[in-house]
């Protein structure tokens, strides 16, 4: 698909987004901003999937490890056809099929539920081995939150990933700079993530994360790349595409008002 | 004395080789758990993942939802303790296909001490929807529930002891979870154990009956679930129960056992077990004397509630 194209899925997530959370008044709007490049690539560009046929074998995997992202991921899910989109205004509501955080259990469309942080990757390496194990060519994708990286189990992944080989998985780090108590700097400081994966054997790309053929190309390299995973850091801007959100850490969760909706969806270029 | 449990444990796992569906995950201790055992057949399927137990687990949930079917081991209070989050968030709530086998657990588990005798397994593992929680007691029942467990589809939490125990089941034992097993029938009271407990409880009844006590005795190898049918009838039956195991009388055998009771057939209890302490370095032998985990103790609670019973 097209850059071109690829920016007005991304535009639709994201408007979806912040739809979604207006309309129930709850939800985490910045993580899920800053990944909507990234997710309108995977789902429409890189990923071997078929909406009609969501537990198809060999499809390829994706974990979303920063649980509390699931909107986009939902609208994405959505404009990809797994599901109506009328059921993204039934978001955390009773009995819905879209869940606060990601539900494998009653989300079409879903390979992992996510939610409790720091988990994903272990996952996604998991799904990997599994590939190589059924001598299958499935890739497996998990984007990482930046704060998420606090978390020692993401280590624990990062070091099994390059000690099995598993040029099939592509970890995917939003470095959106927050977390929910601040940057992610005053917080803890992970200091170089690059220099962190490569130390650990990876293979390491570094790129903006809201550029979609910069997206686009990264993940042609990571394919390129045998016996090593890819992580790619993507340097991305949190609340990405609504003004007032972009780079603010109270945005983490919180919901617009009516003014501060409207304002969005015109930014966003809307007029739904 | 038998082959241990663990050593079933390897062996069994060696004779399910052939089912490509099998990966064994071991978080770098496959040669106190014999799960190391499965690498001399297998080693592409034996995935050793380090001392990371939370990532070994995480490993097993993404294999088990491409197919796969792995059973990751440890010891009980890593396996459950150290990665619980990862059983509970993934595992667990998913609702996936993964074997957990936690050896080592309770004071049996001897020198190591307190920190490595898992007293609160069962417990946990018993909390968290969709968790089937299997206990064995010897050797061949081991074999059957490696088996049972692997054929079953969802989660289960596999416990085995370290030290070995009699061989008290025949070759042709049946297994099923959700099953109980009736070993000895008497008026007086009930014994219902599990893991190395049930040993003591075929001794206690003998010693029992030696003073004209009779009672049943029950061997419960699936604390979750569990036979509430069996339950009922032996409490309407005998009229007083004492639940035996090696585990904190806070959240396992014996709660799961009063739970069933006393909404169906409320009867006198008593509960032998670790009574809510850690456990401590020492000869196993003499760890269980000192927790109160043999006959002798059995017998104890038997005729503290025997006299009231009938």
């Amino acid at each position: 698909m097209n850059t071109i194209e690829l920016e007005k899925i991304a535009k639709k997530i994201r408007m979806d987004t912040i739809k979604m959370i207006y309309k129930v008044k709850s939800g985490h709007p910045g993580g899920a901003l800053s990944i909507a490049d990234i997710l309108a690539i995977l789902y429409f560009d890189e990923m071997h999937v078929d909406a009609k046929n969501p537990q198809m074998p060999d499809r390829d995997r994706f974990v979303l490890s920063k649980g509390h992202a699931a909107t986009s991921l939902y609208a994405a899910l959505a404009a990809k056809g797994y599901f109506a989109r009328e059921e993204l205004w039934t978001l955390r509501q009773y009995q819905s099929i879209l869940q606060g955080h990601p539900d494998m259990k009653v989300t079409p469309g879903l390979d992992m539920s996510s939610g409790s942080l720091g988990q994903g990757l272990s996952i996604a390496n998991g799904m990997a081995l599994a590939a190589k194990l059924q001598k299958k060519e499935f890739r497996v994708y998990a984007i990482l939150g930046d704060g998420e990286l606090d978390e020692g189990q993401i280590w624990e992944a990062a070091m099994t990933a390059p000690q099995f080989r598993l040029d099939n998985i592509v970890a995917i780090i939003d470095q959106n700079g927050f977390q929910i108590n601040g940057t992610t700097d005053d917080v803890m400081k992970v200091a170089s993530i690059e220099d962190k994966f490569q130390a650990f054997g990876w293979n390491v790309l570094s790129i903006d994360g809201n550029d979609i053929s910069a997206i686009k190309d990264a993940f042609q390299k990571a394919k390129n790349c045998k016996d090593r995973p890819t992580a790619i850091i993507a340097k991305t801007l949190k609340g990405k595409g609504v003004s007032y959100m972009e780079d603010r850490c109270e945005w983490h969760s919180g919901v617009p008002t009516e003014e501060q909706y409207q304002l969005a969806m015109q930014e966003l270029g809307g007029n739904e | 004395m038998g082959t241990t449990m663990r050593e079933v444990f390897g062996k069994t796992l060696q004779s399910m080789k052939d089912d490509p569906r099998l990966v064994v995950l071991d978080a770098d201790l496959g040669s106190a758990t014999k799960a190391l055992m499965f690498k001399s057949v297998c080693p592409e399927r034996y995935i050793d993942v380090g001392i990371s137990e939370q990532d070994m687990v995480g490993m097993a949930a993404g294999l088990s939802t491409c197919g796969m079917i792995p059973v990751a081991s440890s010891f009980s209070v890593f396996i459950t303790g150290r990665a619980f989050d990862q059983v509970r968030n993934t595992v667990a709530y998913g609702n996936l296909n993964v074997k957990l086998v936690g050896t080592h657990c309770g004071v049996s588990v001897g020198y190591d001490g307190g920190s490595h005798e898992a007293v609160e397994d069962l417990a946990i593992m018993r909390a968290l929807p969709n968790m089937t929680v299997l206990c064995s007691s010897d050797a061949r029942e081991t074999e059957v529930m490696v088996r049972a467990a692997y054929d079953y589809k969802g989660p289960v939490y596999m416990r085995i002891s370290r030290i070995g125990v009699p061989d008290y089941h025949k070759p042709d034992y049946v297994f099923k979870i959700g099953k109980g097993e009736i070993l000895r029938e008497g008026k007086a009271a009930a014994i219902v154990a599990t893991g190395i407990m049930v040993t003591e409880a075929i001794e206690a009844a003998q010693l029992l009956a030696m003073e004209g006590i009779e009672v049943t005795v029950i061997n419960m190898p699936s604390i979750k679930p569990i036979d509430k049918e069996l339950l009922v009838r032996v409490a309407k039956e005998t009229g007083g129960i004492v639940t035996a195991e090696e585990h904190n009388v806070v959240g396992g055998l014996g709660s799961a056992v009063a739970e069933v009771l006393a909404q169906n057939t409320p009867v006198l209890m008593r509960f032998v077990g670790i009574q809510d302490k850690f456990g401590c370095s020492g000869k196993p032998e003499t760890l269980l004397e000192e927790y109160h985990l043999k006959a002798q103790d059995i017998v104890r609670a038997v005729k503290e509630i025997a006299k009231t019973a009938k």
